[in-house]
């Protein structure tokens, strides 16, 4: 009939599409410094300021200066590179640290498996939410550490303490952003599908979970931080072996190179565990990528 | 694709006796009342009032997300008690789902149902092409226009193949030339399809140039001031819009339309109190203070 050909008539709106790529390298690299000119010059600068980080680091604690604050015992960097290069032959060391990865993985996963759910059941039904609240309104002030003595009494073995406490620090950020991307859901989105024949379930699965995932993802990042928090203070105060044990133990032993390697230890590891969160993020998230 | 096309139409709209209150803490605000509209199978018929009288909460009726106060809605003899697939919507903000490709949306219909994913995806695919959307099937809608955006969603909701299509100011974010084009798309799809279509906006000009039939409402609480049915021939041009017959119930209906408009202004004036146009003239005339 004709007006299906009048249907195709107006044609789609114009989008920019790339042009077609250049044999040129010269003109390709050329093409690609300006797209990542403001890309490289962050890099850039971020090595710069490291690196002045570094120098200072090395200056003060090489002439031990005092000024307010006495850096006569601090490390220098070349005593932390020793100690560090020494540490990475060392078996024990490299047990510091999978132990604490471990406590995180558990811990992390524990909080994630049961606030992430928990958080969307009560953001949909409104009984679960009014039991649940007030208890986590109650509980999520107090800090993890401060759950320390409580969790040896409960827990009978030391690591499932710890485990515990790494699970209480991220469990409440993972519940309230999850909670609170539920409650922005757009109720157009929920109308929108209920007229095209979704169900209670279908709507759950296919417009309130992917709807909150940013916020979910939010949770998880900050729910990481804390649990890093947690465990290297359960770990100075209870621990047996962890990166937080292995920190507090090089003060008391007096190697006060171990202290700084340890503190840059659990940087890495926190500033690791939240580029993986996020990169976790993206692969289920690939409509927010820019 | 064909089985939808050659569908005999259906798609009886009756609502007899329609009020709607709703209930806010200063009591209940009677939003529209004793409302009688009909759409007979394959019509397309237009509802046109002032802001804020009633327009989206009876389309909300229709579609089954607010019960009636008062009256009864059927489609095809059967009583609307909540939101189906036979009724297909598209609102005014998009209402897209961001994290479904195009073709993910247009298939979300045809995958509540239960279809095998070969055999949505090949619908859907028919369905954007009809519309100019192959280009942007795996685009997610965040990177569309406005114009492309409403061309989805009209698209989504025609997927299942519902008895009857209701918009709710589909294009009354759009830009005049797009707004021109997607009514051109509307009304193409419409007489392909043969189905009914319900359509609200407070355009005169669109509800003229796209129906059979338009409603004109009262101000708050809305009701049916007017039945006023558009004898212009179809298919319908651009050029109509300047002929004799056109600007005659152009007239007619802007008149109504002005008269409610501002009956619904004199009221919000008459809340907010009038101290702002009540110029204290101090016993001198408007000409000594000017
Ligand atoms: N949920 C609600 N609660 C109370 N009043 C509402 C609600 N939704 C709409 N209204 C009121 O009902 C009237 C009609 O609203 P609406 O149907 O959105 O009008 P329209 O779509 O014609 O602009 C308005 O005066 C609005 O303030
Ligand atoms: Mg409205």
């Amino acid at each position: 009939m004709p007006a299906a050909a009048a249907v195709t008539e107006p044609s789609p709106a114009p989008v920019a599409t790339p042009t077609p790529a250049s044999p040129s390298f010269g003109a390709l690299a050329g093409r690609w410094y300006r797209l990542n000119q403001d890309r490289l010059r962050a890099t850039a600068i971020g090595v710069i300021s490291l690196a002045a980080f570094l120098l200072v680091w090395h200056l003060l604690t090489t002439y031990r200066v005092v000024f307010f604050v006495r850096f006569t015992n601090v490390p220098s960097p070349l005593a932390v590179y020793a100690s560090f290069t020494k540490a990475i032959h060392d078996p024990k060391f490299l047990m510091h640290i999978v132990f604490s990865c471990r406590r995180i993985f558990f811990g992390f996963s524990l909080a994630a498996i049961v606030g992430v759910p928990l958080g969307l059941i009560m953001g949909r039904f409104k009984l679960v939410h009014e039991v649940v609240f007030p208890v986590a309104e109650v509980l999520r002030p107090i800090p993890a550490i401060a759950w320390v003595p409580m969790a040896i009494m409960l827990w009978p073995t030391n690591e499932q303490s710890i485990v515990f406490i790494t699970f209480l620090g991220s469990f409440f950020p993972i519940l309230v952003n999850t909670l609170h991307g539920m409650s922005l859901v757009d109720p157009v989105l929920v109308r929108a599908a209920q007229c095209l024949g979704a169900r209670e379930r279908s709507i759950f699965r296919e417009v309130y979970f992917p709807a909150s995932l940013p916020h979910i993802f939010t949770g998880l990042t900050i729910g990481m931080g804390v649990a890093w928090v947690s465990l290297i203070a359960a770990e100075m105060i209870s621990g047996q072996y962890g990166i937080g044990y292995f920190t507090w133990e090089a003060y008391s032993l007096v190697q006060y190179a171990d202290i700084a390697l340890g503190m840059i230890a659990i940087g890495v590891l926190g500033l690791g565990s939240s580029l993986l969160i996020r990169g976790a993020g993206q692969l289920v998230m690939p409509w927010r990528a820019k | 694709m064909s089985e939808i096309a050659t569908a005999t139409p259906q798609g009886h709209i009756e609502v007899r006796n329609f009020s709607l209150s709703y209930e806010t803490i200063d009591g209940s605000v009677e939003a529209v009342t004793n409302t009688h509209i009909h759409v007979k199978p394959g019509e397309f018929v237009s509802i046109v009032g002032p802001s804020g009288c009633g327009k989206s909460t009876f389309l909300n009726a229709v579609a089954g997300f607010l019960k009636p106060t008062t009256g009864t809605i059927t489609v095809d003899g059967e009583r609307v008690s909540r939101p189906s697939a036979e009724r297909g919507m598209v609102f005014q903000q998009y209402s897209l789902f961001p994290w479904k490709t195009v073709r993910e949306n247009v298939e979300f219909g045809l995958k509540m149902r239960g279809m095998p994913r070969s055999q949505r995806e090949r619908a859907a695919r028919t369905l954007l092409g009809l519309a100019g959307l192959e280009a942007f099937e795996k685009h997610y809608p965040e990177k569309l226009s406005g114009g492309m955006k409403q061309r989805v969603g009209i698209v989504r909701a025609l997927a299942t193949g519902p008895k009857v299509l209701l918009l709710d100011e589909p294009f009354g974010a759009l830009d005049a030339q797009t707004r021109v084009i997607m009514q051109q798309i509307l009304t193409n799809m419409w007489q392909r399809l043969k189905i009914s279509v319900l359509f609200v906006t407070h355009d005169i000009d669109e509800a003229i140039f796209l129906s059979d039939r338009v409603y004109c409402m009262t101000a708050r609480p809305g009701s049916i001031k007017a039945e006023i049915p558009i004898p212009l021939e179809r298919p319908r041009q651009q050029s109509m819009m300047m002929s004799s017959e056109f600007l005659a119930l152009r007239r007619g209906l802007m008149s109504l339309i002005r008269e409610e408009s501002l009956k619904a202004m004199g009221g919000e004036i008459n809340d907010l109190g009038m101290q702002g146009l009540n110029i204290e003239l101090h016993g001198h005339s408007l000409a000594d203070v000017l």
